[in-house]
C-alpha cells in the first residue's frame, strides 16, 4: 500500500544540509498497522509529514528517497496534486483534535467539506454521507451531533470527528500521529479499539506514530523503532517484544515503570537524545549505548537481517534479548 | 503507624464558572480525606478533571478550599497567615509538571533554586548561599555550574531536575509533586523517578505524588488513592491497587493501561463510555453510568469510603 525508500529529510542549506530523517525505509501492507515508535525529536513526525506531502514550507525538504502510494510515485506531489492525479487515498489525524478542527463551524459542515472535495457531492447527499461517517466512528446520536460545535464535545469525541473527516476520502492508508497522547487512558483504549475495528472492516492500512511502547504492543502488527532520524529496528510486534535486538529498543522497554513494579530503581538509558546533525560519524546511539565498542564510534552500523522481517541497525546486536 | 505529618479531612474546593450567561459551581474536590505519614509516598491517581491537582494546590493554598480541614504536624493550614503560612509553605513544597512554565525564564537556575531560601532568609551570607545552591544542584544530578545558566539552555530532564532542586532548598518535610514526569520522554522519566526515590531516602521526605500514570504511581508510591470526579473511590497499598484493584473504576482504569505485552492485543471496538459533565453531576455515584456493577441504590446514594474484605482496603462502592 505504502512504500517508503531511503527517505531523507533535511533542514539548512543545500551546501551544508542537516538530516532530521535519514535513510528511512518501510512498507505497509494492506490492512496492516505499522507502529512507528520513538522519543521526542527522533524524526517520527517529520517522516509522517513527508509521506503526507505536508512538510512545513519553507523549512525541511525531502533531499533523497522515494514514496510510493498504491503503486504511484508521490514523492514530489503536493497534496492537491495528489488528489487531482487520483492518489488522494491517504489521510492523517493528529495529536490535538481541537487545534485541527475549526471552532466556529458545525462538525457536520466540516465533515461535508471533506466529502465535497473527495466525492464531488454537496448539499443533502454530502450531509447524509457525513452522518454515515459519524456512525462509522461510533458517535452516539450521529444525526444530532452533526449540528454540534467542537467545544461541545469531549476530547475523545473530537478525535472521533477527526477520524470521520479522515475517512471521507475512503483512505487506503491512514497516518495517525500520536492520536491518543492527549487523551485519558480509558478514552485512549476506546480510540485504539475504533482504529483496529476500522482497519479490519475497511481493510485500511495504518501508520501509527507514538512514543508509548504499551500502545505499540496492543495495536501494531509490525513495529519500526526510530532514534536520531533513523529506523534502528524493524520487526513483527511479537518478535520485537520477545526478542529486541537493538540496544535502544531494549532500553526503552526496560525503563517502562509498568515492567518494574516494586523495583527500588528503574533501569535507565543514560544521557539524552542527540540534536539532529550532532553525531556525524559512527552509530547515533553509541554515546548512550551500554554495550558500545570502539568500532561503533567510527563505523556506520550495518543493517543486519536477524530473522524473517527482523532488522537491526547495529554492529553488535543483542542475542536473544541479551548483549553478545 | 506513626502520627500523620499531613492530614486532610473532608476537603472541598470548588470553582465558579460561567456558561452561556449562567454561573455554575464546579466542585473540583468534593469531600476528600487523606493522611500522609512521615517518610511515606502517597500517590494520587486519576484522569483529567478528577480533582487530583486541585487537592495538591489546596494543600499549599494556591487555591482556597471552601471546606474541610488540612493539618500539617497538627497545625491548621487553612487558618495560617503571615509568617506562620510562610513557615508552613517552606515545609510543604511543590514540584510542577512543566518545568519550563514553572521556572522564571529571566532568572538564572541558581536564583530560582535559592528563591525560597532568600525569602525566608535562611542563608548566612553570599558564600553560604552559593555553597548551598551548588550542593543542591549536585544532589539532583546537575553540575554546580548550572547555577549561572537560564532555563532555555536546559533540556526537559535537566529543567525538571532544577524544578526538584528548587523544592528541596532548604529541605522540606513534604513534597507535593504534581505530574512531575509526565512531560518527559520515557528514558528521561526513569532517570527523574530514580532521583526522586533517592532524595526521598536521603532526605527522609514525605511525598504526595500526583499523576495520571498508574505505572509511575505504582512504582513510586507506598499507598495509592484513586480519584474520580472529585472523590477518592479507592485507597490501598500500591500493590493492592495495581494487582488486586477492587473498585470497578480502578479496575477499568487498570484494564485500559496499555501493557507492553503483544499477547494482550486489542481485537476490535471497545465502548466503555466517558465521564459525566463536571457541571451537571449525576445524583448518587458519579461512576454509575459507566459501571458494570450498577444497582438502583447507586443512582440515589453517594457511596462513602468504607473498609472492604479481605484486606480492609477502603473503597467507595455499594456493590462490593
Amino acid at each position: 500500500m505504502l512504500s517508503v525508500r531511503d527517505l531523507t529529510v533535511s533542514i539548512g542549506s543545500d551546501a551544508a544540509p542537516v538530516d532530521i530523517v535519514s535513510g528511512v525505509s518501510f512498507d505497509i501492507g494492506k490492512g496492516e498497522i505499522l507502529g512507528l515508535v520513538g522519543e521526542s525529536g527522533c524524526g517520527k513526525s517529520m517522516t509522517s509529514l513527508a509521506v503526507m506531502g505536508l512538510l512545513p514550507q519553507p523549512g525541511p525538504r525531502i533531499r533523497d528517497g522515494r514514496i510510493d502510494l498504491v503503486g504511484a510515485d508521490v514523492t514530489t506531489l503536493q497534496p492537491w496534486q495528489r488528489v487531482e492525479a487520483g492518489h488522494g487515498c491517504i489521510a492523517m489525524i493528529f495529536q490535538e483534535p481541537m487545534t485541527s478542527l475549526n471552532p466556529v463551524r458545525r462538525i457536520g459542515d466540516q465533515i461535508a467539506e471533506a466529502v465535497r472535495v473527495h466525492d464531488g457531492i454537496s448539499g443533502a447527499p454530502a450531509w447524509a454521507r457525513a452522518q454515515e461517517l459519524l456512525e462509522l466512528v461510533r458517535i452516539p446520536d450521529a444525526a444530532l451531533q452533526l449540528s454540534a460545535y467542537p467545544h461541545q464535545l469531549s476530547g475523545g469525541q473530537r478525535q472521533r470527528i477527526m477520524i470521520a473527516i479522515a475517512l471521507a476520502c475512503r483512505p487506503q492508508v491512514l497516518i495517525a500521529d500520536e492520536p491518543t497522547t492527549a487523551l485519558d487512558v480509558t478514552i485512549q483504549i476506546q480510540i485504539l479499539g475504533l482504529l483496529r475495528d476500522l482497519c479490519n472492516r475497511l481493510d485500511m492500512s495504518i501508520l501509527f506514530i507514538t512514543h508509548d511502547m504499551g500502545v505499540i504492543a496492543q495495536l501494531a502488527d509490525r513495529v519500526a523503532v526510530m532514534y536520531g532520524g533513523r529506523i534502528v529496528e524493524t520487526a513483527d510486534v511479537g518478535a520485537l517484544f520477545r526478542e529486541p535486538r537493538h540496544h535502544y529498543t531494549r532500553g526503552l522497554m526496560d525503563c517502562m515503570p509498568a515492567r518494574n513494579l516494586g523495583a527500588r530503581r528503574l533501569p535507565t538509558i543514560s544521557g539524552q537524545a542527540p540534536r539532529p546533525g550532532a553525531i556525524r560519524t559512527g552509530c547515533v546511539f553509541a554515546p548512550r549505548c551500554a554495550a558500545v565498542q570502539d568500532l561503533c564510534l567510527v563505523n556506520t552500523p550495518p543493517r543486519l537481517v536477524l530473522g524473517k522481517g527482523h532488522e537491526a541497525l547495529c554492529a553488535f546486536p543483542l542475542q536473544a534479548g541479551r548483549a553478545l | 503507624m506513626s502520627e500523620p505529618i499531613l492530614q486532610v479531612s473532608d476537603l472541598k474546593t470548588s470553582f465558579s464558572v460561567k456558561r452561556s450567561g449562567r454561573k455554575y459551581s464546579l466542585k473540583a474536590v468534593d469531600g476528600v480525606s487523606l493522611s500522609l505519614s512521615a517518610g511515606e509516598v502517597l500517590g494520587i491517581v486519576g484522569e483529567s478533571g478528577c480533582g487530583k491537582t486541585t487537592v495538591g494546590r489546596s494543600i499549599v493554598r494556591l487555591v482556597q478550599p471552601d471546606g474541610g480541614a488540612i493539618r500539617f504536624k497538627g497545625a491548621d493550614v487553612l487558618a495560617a497567615s503571615g509568617s506562620a503560612l510562610r513557615d508552613m509553605r517552606l515545609n510543604l513544597r511543590m514540584v510542577f509538571q512543566d518545568p519550563y512554565a514553572s521556572l522564571n525564564p529571566r532568572r538564572s537556575i541558581g536564583d530560582s533554586v535559592a528563591e525560597a531560601g532568600d525569602i525566608n532568609k535562611v542563608f548566612k551570607n553570599r558564600a553560604d548561599r552559593a555553597t548551598r545552591i551548588a550542593e543542591t544542584l549536585t544532589a539532583v544530578g546537575l553540575e554546580p555550574s548550572f547555577a549561572a545558566r537560564y532555563p532555555h539552555e536546559l533540556s526537559g530532564g535537566q529543567r525538571q531536575r532544577a524544578g526538584i532542586a528548587r523544592a528541596i532548598l532548604p529541605a522540606p518535610a513534604v513534597i507535593i509533586a504534581d505530574e512531575p514526569v509526565s512531560a518527559l520522554d520515557v528514558s528521561v522519566q526513569a532517570q527523574v523517578l530514580n532521583l526522586m526515590m533517592d532524595l526521598r531516602e536521603r532526605l527522609g521526605l514525605s511525598m504526595l505524588f500526583i499523576s495520571h500514570d498508574i505505572g509511575v504511581i505504582g512504582q513510586i508510591s507506598d499507598r495509592v488513592a484513586v480519584m474520580y470526579m472529585g472523590r477518592v473511590v479507592e485507597l490501598s497499598d500500591a500493590r493492592g491497587i495495581v494487582d488486586r484493584s477492587a473498585h470497578p473504576y480502578t479496575r477499568a482504569l487498570m484494564a485500559a493501561v496499555p501493557k507492553p505485552d503483544p499477547s494482550q492485543r486489542i481485537a476490535g471496538a471497545i465502548e466503555t463510555g466517558e465521564p459525566p459533565s463536571q457541571l451537571n453531576r449525576p445524583v448518587g455515584c458519579a461512576y454509575a453510568a459507566r459501571c458494570p456493577l450498577v444497582s438502583d441504590r447507586c443512582r440515589v446514594e453517594v457511596p462513602e469510603l468504607r473498609p472492604i474484605a479481605p484486606d480492609n482496603r477502603l473503597a467507595a462502592c455499594h456493590n462490593l
